[in-house]
């Protein structure tokens, strides 16, 4: 090392200071040096018994099982199939309006995706709850609670899942196109059997992802009023919380949402790296 | 089908043809005819309007004035039930266009059994039947992405012929191959040829041109400059553009720097 200093200093002069190597271990050195304060300061100060305490009682998770996955998160994944169910026919039929040649529909598909996109899904939910009955006395969304929560979401859903086909439809090669009605297919055929089965290739990831914000927004239905029967996880777990003056139940109902959208996560990433790997 | 019982008509017609893009005139007139059982060639230095006279042809691209005719049909015509003439005319394109969700022998049975209502064994037999055609019996069931380009490109001849059109187009059909797969498509082409086929090829294949055709189109600047036998189109043009464009493509080494000429501003697509 001493013996070649000396002629690598005459054939590429040092620069001032460190080298770009050593940079990189510095700023490496600080990032776990941050990291390791961070996570003993968070260790140090929490209240970890009291925390305990109000968090993590074994008797009172005991206590909600099996209800917690027999009821609660049926009617969880029970909400959100039907939402996303309404979402994604309301949805196609809003991108076939999106893309049509008839300028009203494209008007109205567009008016509809605004809205819906920039309004909470709170409010959508309080809308179907209090403003609809008020507006058509008399008039009984099917399905009662779970009828109204698969409007509720799916117009929600509807709106970007919107977006997401129209973007797929988009993203189809124009020859496909071009392939089918060159061999005699009408244009509402060519759509149904050539570009829409390879669009849902393409949106299969970020519709998947749309399931998951389903999911957790279908914890929103509380603010329909539902009975014990309809209850779903986040509505199960608060009752529970107040019966027991404990946030236990909070913790056990959050886990069970993870239980399926961490799945849902992992099944997403892995299509999308075989997107990738088809696309190469 | 109308099968025709006037031998004089030609199958494909082209009158007064006119096609612009916004302000970009494409196509300035092109009268053309090809006769039954006739293989034409159209060549032409690119932006010469080749590919959209073809396209026009099965009304891909709606023409701006003129009429297009084919096997008696006026295609122009606002009331013709475009996708009844279409299943009578196949295409095959330059980069394929295969249906990547489907298998090879998905690919040639499902257009039948959509559009030409066919059951699905009889569908499945025409399809086995023109994939042995091309020689591709035993990708039967493979997806187009595990095929060369050469391969893909017969599955698309096959795919066309599945549906027993009475006119193939081809646009460019060997210009997104490698070299050296090249001639398996040509010999398909051939093959057709021989058999009595009525064909309309876009191609910058020259040897193809000279041996298979029966007749050369010259485009250039959105209508036809010349138009005869190969012998004569290619071996002995009588116009200084042809003779221009035939000695570039023969020798590209041999072209020299020169300014643009401004009535061949026209891109094909």
């Amino acid at each position: 090392m001493t013996d070649t200093t000396g002629a690598d200093v005459e054939l590429q002069p040092k620069k001032k200071g460190l080298t770009r190597r050593q940079k990189r271990s510095l700023s490496r050195g600080i990032q776990y040096v941050v990291f390791v304060a961070a996570v003993i300061a968070f260790a140090v100060a929490a209240d970890w018994d009291r925390l305990q305490n109000q968090f993590a009682q074994k008797a009172i998770a005991e206590q909600m099982f099996p209800e917690v996955i027999t009821l609660a998160l049926k009617n969880t994944v029970l909400y959100t199939v039907s939402g996303f169910a309404v979402g994604l026919v309301l949805g196609m039929v809003i991108a076939l309006m999106r893309l049509s040649s008839v300028g009203p529909y494209r008007w109205l598909a567009g008016v509809y995706i605004e809205i819906f996109r920039g309004l909470p899904a709170l409010l959508i939910f309080i809308f179907i709850g209090v403003a609809v009955p008020l507006a058509f006395p008399g008039t009984e969304i099917p399905g009662g609670t779970y009828g109204k929560v698969a409007l509720a979401l799916g117009l929600v859903a509807a709106a970007y899942m919107a977006e997401t086909i129209r973007a797929g439809i988009q993203a189809v090669p124009k020859g496909q196109m071009e392939a089918a009605r060159s061999l005699g297919f009408s244009p509402a055929r060519a759509m149904i059997s050539i570009i829409i089965p390879q669009a849902f290739r393409i949106i299969l990831p970020p519709l998947t992802n749309e399931l998951v914000l389903l999911f957790k927004d279908s914890s929103l239905v509380l603010f329909l009023g539902v009975t014990l029967e309809e209850r779903e996880l986040s509505k199960f777990g608060r009752d529970l919380a107040s019966q027991t003056a404990n946030s236990t139940p909070i913790l056990v109902a959050g886990l069970c949402y993870l239980l399926v959208t961490i799945p849902l996560g992992f099944v997403v990433r892995r299509m999308e790296a075989k997107a990738q790997e088809a696309v190469k | 089908m109308t099968k025709k019982t006037l031998g004089s008509r030609p199958e494909i017609e082209v009158r007064g043809l006119h096609k612009s893009f916004g302000d970009n005139q494409v196509l300035r007139g092109i009268d053309l005819e090809i006769g039954q059982g006739e293989v034409v060639c159209v060549i032409g230095p690119s932006g010469s309007g080749k590919s959209t006279l073809l396209r026009c042809v099965n009304l891909l691209e709606e023409p701006t004035k003129g009429q297009v005719f084919v096997g008696g049909t006026e295609l122009t015509d606002p009331d013709v039930d475009i996708d009844a003439v279409r299943r009578r005319i196949g295409m095959v394109f330059q980069q394929f266009n295969l249906f990547p969700h489907l298998t090879v022998t998905e690919n040639l049975s499902l257009p039948q059994r959509r559009v030409l209502g066919r059951d699905k064994a009889t569908a499945a037999k025409v399809a086995a039947e023109n994939l042995e055609r091309v020689g591709l019996s035993e990708k039967a069931t493979a997806y187009p992405s595990s095929l060369s380009g050469g391969q893909q490109q017969r599955v698309a001849i096959a795919r066309a012929l599945a549906m027993g059109p009475e006119v193939m187009l081809f646009d460019e059909p060997t210009s997104a191959l490698d070299p050296e797969l090249v001639g398996d498509v040509l010999a398909v082409m051939r093959m057709l040829a021989n058999e009595g086929m009525t064909m309309m090829v876009v191609t910058h294949e020259m040897t193809f041109a000279r041996e298979v055709a029966d007749r050369v189109v010259f485009m250039d600047g959105g209508v036809i400059v010349e138009d005869g036998i190969p012998d004569q189109v290619i071996g002995n043009p009588q116009h200084e553009r042809t003779r221009h464009f035939l000695s570039r493509l023969l020798d590209p080494a041999m072209a020299e720097v020169e300014e643009e000429t401004s009535d061949q501003v026209g891109k094909g697509d």
